[in-house]
């Protein structure tokens, strides 16, 4: 008996089973159903998504160019996705309408962004200071990459769309929205009566409206405030729209941060003689945008998630595409591999985040230690 | 004598609570000034009402010659010349020892940051930690961050110094290490206003004591005097407890 107890003792998974999984009649009832349960849905999705999947080609070796010739319209009983229509419709999902001659350039584009954003991300990062000048230099080059210039011919941001939409307003919204939030929530801390109001009023008024109710009103409003003949593109008004948005959300998510700063510290700095703005520099922001990485992360999920919305004001992001590719004859009623297909492209991006929020999350909690 | 504070009639109130009452204070250059007095007696409240920390409703704080108003650029002028040590250090946990002492050098006098570093490095071995100047204040004892916090406030070569309560957070064993620099700092000749309760320190360094209760200067006088032969009962019963404490 006891050599057997300790053979298995020396096995720690199987501990942690035992103590975890099956430490009493409940809960070993509980692990079966679970088990039961995630292995008919895993397995079904696995069959559907890949197993029992057209990709390129049915079933009997063709290449699929319209659904009709998914092996599910064929053969009866069939599931599996018919994945074609991804592949068809590949260069809409991540262009839109861009001239396919110049996708290299959205193609240079995309590959340059994570240079730009690792600098912010990682503060260890060897050469730090060389990738934060990169980050201040991508949406000059960006701009000039995506919309044209001396030297490239201009596409006009009517033929954008796709995963170039979202990540354009997913990241140009946050990146906008970051000094202005911070702005904000400064401003809302303010000692002065009038900024200190126009800051709250701001934030409360745009926290408290719809994001849908911002994009009509940005689109339909915004050629009024502004002189005859200047008429934004859509684009751009959906932009101002997420980025009023994104900066209401996130400036309160760093007055959590500025709040979390003991007032001890300005008054030293105070002492010291530095004045109000180098006091916010070099004390409070450090400290308190630290503290508020990991909630301005979760509003950015969220924003990056929200920009789908713009398909209401005529705008094709990813979600658009989809919805257009299954409005043509040729490739409609393929909803399940256009709608899994894009939450994938979102979860990716989503799920990036959430882990990088965790992984700052532990962190802090080491550096404070 | 050169008369670098003096307050006339100060007044100040939190809302209804009327905290500073008529205070009348000269301070002389060099001169120690120890204030004592039970908690919620303005103590703290007067010492920071002279670096502009708080704000006084009525009378007149006057700091080498200038008078302490709503004027930026009067406080800034008078923060250059007045350091202030707190009770809780209120050192910046995100920059290095060496970062909290030269950051004030370099942003509000614009010195290069080499001579700012030396700068803050021969004040570490003024208070006898040169070997920290790489950490970080979370990394330091009490008494240790106590002594970088001082020398932070003498980097910007100030010629009076605040200290408001600066052992009181402290534990038994690390207030001597603190006590130590600050006499070494009276001796070397430094206008100093200090609010404690360490009553050894202040018979070892102050000229002057004073005691306050209830937003008044109730005495003021020569520690001789003040230790054994006080005037009102109020100070007699506050050093017959602090004493035999």
């Amino acid at each position: 008996m006891s050599i057997v107890t300790q053979n298995f003792s020396r096995n720690k998974y199987f501990n942690w089973a035992v103590k975890n999984l099956f430490s009493s009649w409940v809960n070993t009832i509980m692990t079966i159903i679970a088990v039961i349960f995630v292995y008919e849905i895993g397995s079904f999705f696995l069959n559907w998504s890949i197993f029992s999947a057209d990709f390129k080609t049915n079933f009997e070796g063709e290449i699929i160019t319209d659904r009709t010739l998914c092996s599910k319209n064929i053969v009866p009983g069939e599931y599996g996705a018919c994945w074609a229509i991804i592949y068809a419709r590949w260069d809409q999902f991540m262009y839109g309408l861009y001239p396919v001659e110049e996708t290299w350039r959205v193609n240079l584009t995309y590959a340059l962004l994570p240079f730009a954003i690792i600098g912010i991300l990682f503060d260890k990062l060897p050469f730090r200071k060389l990738f934060i000048y990169f980050t201040f230099i991508f949406p000059f080059i960006a701009y000039f990459l995506l919309y044209g210039g001396p030297g490239l011919s201009t596409v006009g941001t009517n033929k954008w769309g796709g995963l170039l939409v979202t990540l354009f307003l997913g990241v140009t919204g946050i990146g906008l929205a970051f000094p202005l939030s911070i702005l904000l929530a400064l401003g809302r801390r303010s000692k002065m009566p009038i900024i200190k109001s126009l800051c709250v009023v701001f934030i409360e008024f745009i926290r408290g409206v719809p994001l849908i109710t911002l994009l009509f009103t940005a689109n339909v409003m915004l050629p009024l405030f502004l002189p005859d003949g200047v008429n934004p593109d859509n684009l751009l008004r959906a932009l101002v729209a997420v980025t009023l948005f994104q900066s209401a959300y996130m400036a309160e998510a760093i007055r959590g941060g500025l709040q979390a700063i003991p007032k001890g510290h300005i008054e030293a700095a105070e002492a010291l003689g530095l004045t109000y703005w180098q006091t916010t520099r070099k004390i409070i922001l450090p400290q308190a945008l630290k503290i508020a990485i990991p909630p301005i992360v979760n509003t950015c999920i969220g924003l990056f998630k929200d920009t789908s919305l713009v398909l209401i004001i005529g705008l094709f992001d990813l979600l658009g595409i989809g919805r257009a590719a299954l409005a043509d004859m040729t490739w409609t009623k393929l909803y399940y591999e256009v709608y899994v297909f894009i939450s994938l492209v979102f979860f990716i991006f989503c799920f990036g985040m959430s882990r990088y929020s965790l992984y700052l999350e532990k962190k802090l909690k080491t550096d404070n230690s | 004598m050169e008369q670098v504070i003096q307050l006339e009639k100060v007044n100040k109130w939190f809302d209804d609570f009327h905290v500073l009452k008529d205070i009348d204070l000269t301070v002389t250059k060099g001169q120690k000034i120890v204030v004592c007095g039970p908690s919620g007696s303005g103590k703290s409240t007067m010492i920071r009402c002279i670096n502009r920390l708080e704000a006084h409703q009525k009378g007149h704080i006057i700091v080498h010659g200038t008078e302490l108003t709503n004027d930026l650029k009067n406080i800034d002028l008078i923060r250059k010349n007045v350091g202030m040590v707190f009770q809780q250090f209120n050192l910046f946990p995100h920059l290095s020892v060496l970062d909290n002492i030269s950051l004030a050098p370099i942003w509000v006098k614009k010195m290069p940051k080499k001579e700012a570093e030396e700068i803050a490095m021969s004040y570490l071995e003024k208070v006898k930690i040169p070997e920290q100047a790489k950490k970080f204040p979370g990394q330091l004892s009490g008494g240790q961050q106590q002594r970088v916090a001082i020398a932070r406030s003498l980097a910007m070569n100030p010629d009076i110094m605040l200290f408001d309560e600066p052992t009181s957070a402290l534990d038994p064993e690390m207030i001597k290490e603190v006590l130590d620099v600050m006499i070494q700092l009276a001796e070397e000749g430094m206008t100093m206003l200090v609010v404690t309760h360490e009553m050894g320190f202040a018979k070892t360094v102050a000229d002057q004591m004073i005691f306050m209760d209830d937003g008044r200067i109730v005495e003021q006088a020569k520690p001789d005097d003040f230790f054994n032969n006080p005037q009102s009962d109020r100070t007699k019963l506050f050093l017959s407890q602090i004493l035999n404490h």
